[in-house]
């Protein structure tokens, strides 16, 4: 067996092999030699990932950790970095993810993006990104953790911006870099903080000094770092108030969103997060306003997916739903549930993008759903694997979503630091979930052909169907292996085998007499789990009965809501209440700025010394005037001055 | 002291007013002529001027070094005649005309 320093250094380096490959000859138009060489390198990164894990499962779990550090990379005093990569039992789960899913993406994209003219730049910015997410998950500081924050950062700008001749999507590339710009200075700001109080940024270090931690009050320095570091994780992963990039990040080709905007890049902030956890356990009050805003986040976003009309855009906010409930987890303390839910996501929600891009491709870029209806017939495997997705995703039984989901909304109500309402609003999150993913099945798929006579819908190839039907197949049986003991010990001792897995590495909420329900009440865990379902479920019901049988009624219920509908149509107005509140008044503030103190203040000043120094100049300039036989004259000048000089003394 | 005629007795004085007289007019001639030919001339003069000082200077010191020195100044007088008369040339070749004020184009 390979040594595991080695394959860590395949495993990083492949993907760069592939952007070099593809970068130096990105004007090419050879889809398929481009998308061959980004696949394989992502490919054999995924296999090095797979030998990691085997590795890690030959270890006993104590010992479930392999370390390298390839050189120092900062040293100043006692400021130490090493270029230094952790594969354990959270970052493997990652690296699976990211190389795994990212391996179906490229494929897909090799199809996707046949027609397109930067197909090689785009698999080579596609495999910059996978480079930088690794670096990103494997780091083992929090300042190796930032090159890759900021590294998918950029990524994601390019790739939203891909058609950037389009001005408004070179603008949606831009909004996401900016806005990620604010969090990330906050989780600069936060690493500050964390390095002057335990003197290190090395994330094991920093567990293992997290029990010394005794001020946990708002205006402890632990609850500070960790609320800066969460601002980050807001920018990133798209939480209020920091969202508003994501909706926007669709104007990217499908597969860009399917990786970076659904199943990787917008995850990094649960991941750092779970990472951290003994950190973020010793600061209860961050921990309380991560689980409120990742819940509001959950039901604002999917209060919104109810009403757009765009294939694409009903898929970011679910995205933005889901990542709140990741949120709602690990505010809860449940980073088991967390990392669970970002898995099973990866999974369906990766599954969906593809298959909206497929319907998108299928429709010659059609993305109105609207414009769309009785797709079924037309993409068979499209609309079977997508229907996979959506069963997944709304939680229903034994699909992924249900056992994540479910897992969540039980930490959400019985965990120390729980509380009925969260539960309350994860419950209402799944409910309006289910009802906008069936409103997308039923508007895309199902009832009536709305499509233009001009549209001639087709089922997609094979590089973009065999994605969606491995991602379809994770989908289904990808929560198996997080079975919760109520389910698995009626079911014959089934064990959970992702708590086990991940056990070691998460650190469990301290229980607190007298708060939270104890663990063991199952008959407590069935209900809620068969409230949340049949709710879902009906919500779906209703939902495919409004859309599909009674044509009309849609319409019917968004006037009798009125206004209130036509607030969240417009998504609550947030883009506008920002740009009202603080991006205009900068930019006036900067121009006012610029006209009063830099053109009429600071400009005519130095042009004033300017002009002081030319006039100096051109008063010597004079004596410079090309005439030679004036400069044999000064000469003779000097020297007479000198011999008289020499000679008075 | 054996006395001696202003006149008659020619000494290392009457040499070196020569010398200066001449180097005077090649410097007047240098600097107000505006004929390159003509400013080479006078050029010329100031060297031959201190090659006349030279001269008389190894006559009167009873040594040879001025003599050995006049004959480097000839023979840098002769490479700096060729190559001022090579400008004057190419001067004439561009403005038909030898006149300093040319070389102003010169300037930078």
């Amino acid at each position: 067996m390979l040594n595991h320093e080695l394959l860590i250094a395949i495993l990083l380096l492949s993907p760069v092999v592939g952007f070099l490959l593809n970068g130096l000859r990105f004007r090419s138009k050879n889809y398929m030699l481009a998308g061959s060489i980004a696949t394989a390198a992502v490919v054999v990164s995924f296999v090095c990932s797979v030998l990691l894990f085997l590795q890690l499962l030959d270890a006993d779990a104590e010992h479930r950790r392999l370390a390298v550090s390839f050189f120092e990379w900062i040293a100043v005093d006692k400021f130490k970095i090493n270029a230094g990569f952790v594969v354990d039992q959270i970052s493997v789960i990652m690296i699976l993810i990211i190389t795994g899913v990212g391996s179906l993406i490229h494929l897909f994209s090799i199809g996707y993006m046949h027609h397109d003219k930067g197909v090689t730049k785009y698999f080579a910015y596609l495999n910059l990104f996978i480079f930088n997410m690794l670096i990103l998950v494997l780091g083992d500081s929090l300042l190796t953790m930032f090159v890759g924050w900021e590294g998918v950062g950029l990524c994601s700008y390019l790739l939203i911006g891909f058609w950037f001749t389009d001005s408004a999507k070179a603008a949606a590339g831009m909004k996401a870099f900016v806005t990620n710009r604010i969090g990330d200075a906050a989780f600069i700001i936060g690493m500050f903080v964390l390095f002057v109080t335990f003197g290190t940024l090395n994330m094991h270090e920093l567990n293992a000094l997290a029990p010394t931690v005794l001020d946990s009050s708002w205006m402890g320095a632990v609850t500070i770092g960790t609320m800066l570091l969460f601002i980050g994780a807001t920018g990133k992963s798209a939480q209020i108030p920091l969202y508003v990039w994501l909706p926007d990040a669709m104007a990217g080709p499908t597969p860009v969103s399917a990786l970076i905007h659904a199943a990787t890049m917008v995850t990094a902030g649960v991941y750092m997060i779970v990472r951290l956890d003994p950190i973020f356990i010793m600061a209860p009050n961050t921990m309380m306003v991560i689980a409120i805003v990742g819940a509001s986040t959950a039901v604002l976003a999917a209060t919104i997916g109810l009403t757009q009309f765009d294939i694409k855009k009903v898929l970011a906010y679910s995205t933005v739903s889901q990542l709140g409930y990741m949120f709602l987890a690990v505010g809860v303390g449940a980073f088991g549930a967390g990392m669970f839910h970002l898995m099973t996501h990866a999974f369906f929600k990766a599954l969906m993008f593809l298959g909206s891009g497929s319907v998108i491709h299928g429709m010659h870029e059609e993305q109105d759903i609207r414009k769309m209806g009785g797709l079924k017939k037309y993409m068979p495997i499209t609309h079977f694997t997508f229907l996979l997705g959506w069963l997944a995703i709304i939680g229903m039984p034994p699909f992924a979503g249900f056992f994540s989901k479910d897992e969540i909304l039980w930490q959400a109500f019985s965990s120390p630091r729980g509380h009925w309402l969260l539960w309350l609003a994860g419950v209402l999150g799944a409910v309006l979930t289910a009802f906008y993913m069936t409103r997308l099945m039923a508007l895309t798929f199902w009832g009536k052909s709305r499509i233009d006579k001009s549209v001639h819908p087709h089922e997609s190839g094979l590089s973009m169907t065999i994605p969606l039907m491995v991602l379809a197949l994770l989908s289904v049986i990808g929560g198996w292996i997080g079975i919760p003991h109520v389910i698995g010990s009626a079911l014959g001792n089934i064990p959970n085998m992702w708590e086990h897995w991940l056990e070691p590495l998460i650190t469990k909420i301290p229980a607190v007499a007298g708060e939270g329900v104890e663990h063991g009440d199952s008959s407590l865990e069935i209900i809620l789990m068969v409230v949340s379902v049949v709710l879902a479920g009906l919500s779906a019901i209703s939902a495919y009965v409004m859309y599909t049988k009674k044509e009309g009624s849609s319409a019917k219920v968004a006037k009798a809501f009125g206004p209130a509908y036509e607030l969240v149509n417009k998504k609550y107005l947030v883009d506008e209440a920002y740009f009202a509140g603080i991006i205009n008044p900068l930019v006036n503030l900067s121009r006012n700025l610029w006209y009063y103190i830099d053109v009429n203040f600071i400009d005519k000043a130095t042009f004033k010394i300017a002009d002081v120094a030319n006039g100096g100049g051109s008063f010597v300039k004079a004596l410079q005037n090309g005439n030679m036989q004036q400069y044999a004259m000064y000469i003779g000048v000097g020297v007479v001055v000198v011999l008289s000089f020499v000679l008075m003394r | 002291m054996p006395e001696t005629n202003l006149i008659t007795d020619i000494g290392l004085n009457h040499y070196l007013v020569l010398s200066v007289v001449l180097f005077s007019l090649g410097m007047a001639g240098v600097l107000l002529r505006r004929n390159l030919i003509v400013l080479l001339m006078c050029i010329e003069l100031m060297l031959n001027a201190v090659n006349i000082s030279f001269v008389a200077f190894s006559k009167f010191n009873g040594k040879i070094d001025g003599q050995v020195m006049v004959f480097f100044v000839m023979t840098i007088a002769a490479a700096e005649a060729a190559v001022g008369l090579a400008l004057a040339v190419s001067i004439f070749k561009r403005f038909k005309e030898v006149n300093i004020r040319f070389f102003e184009h010169l300037k930078g």
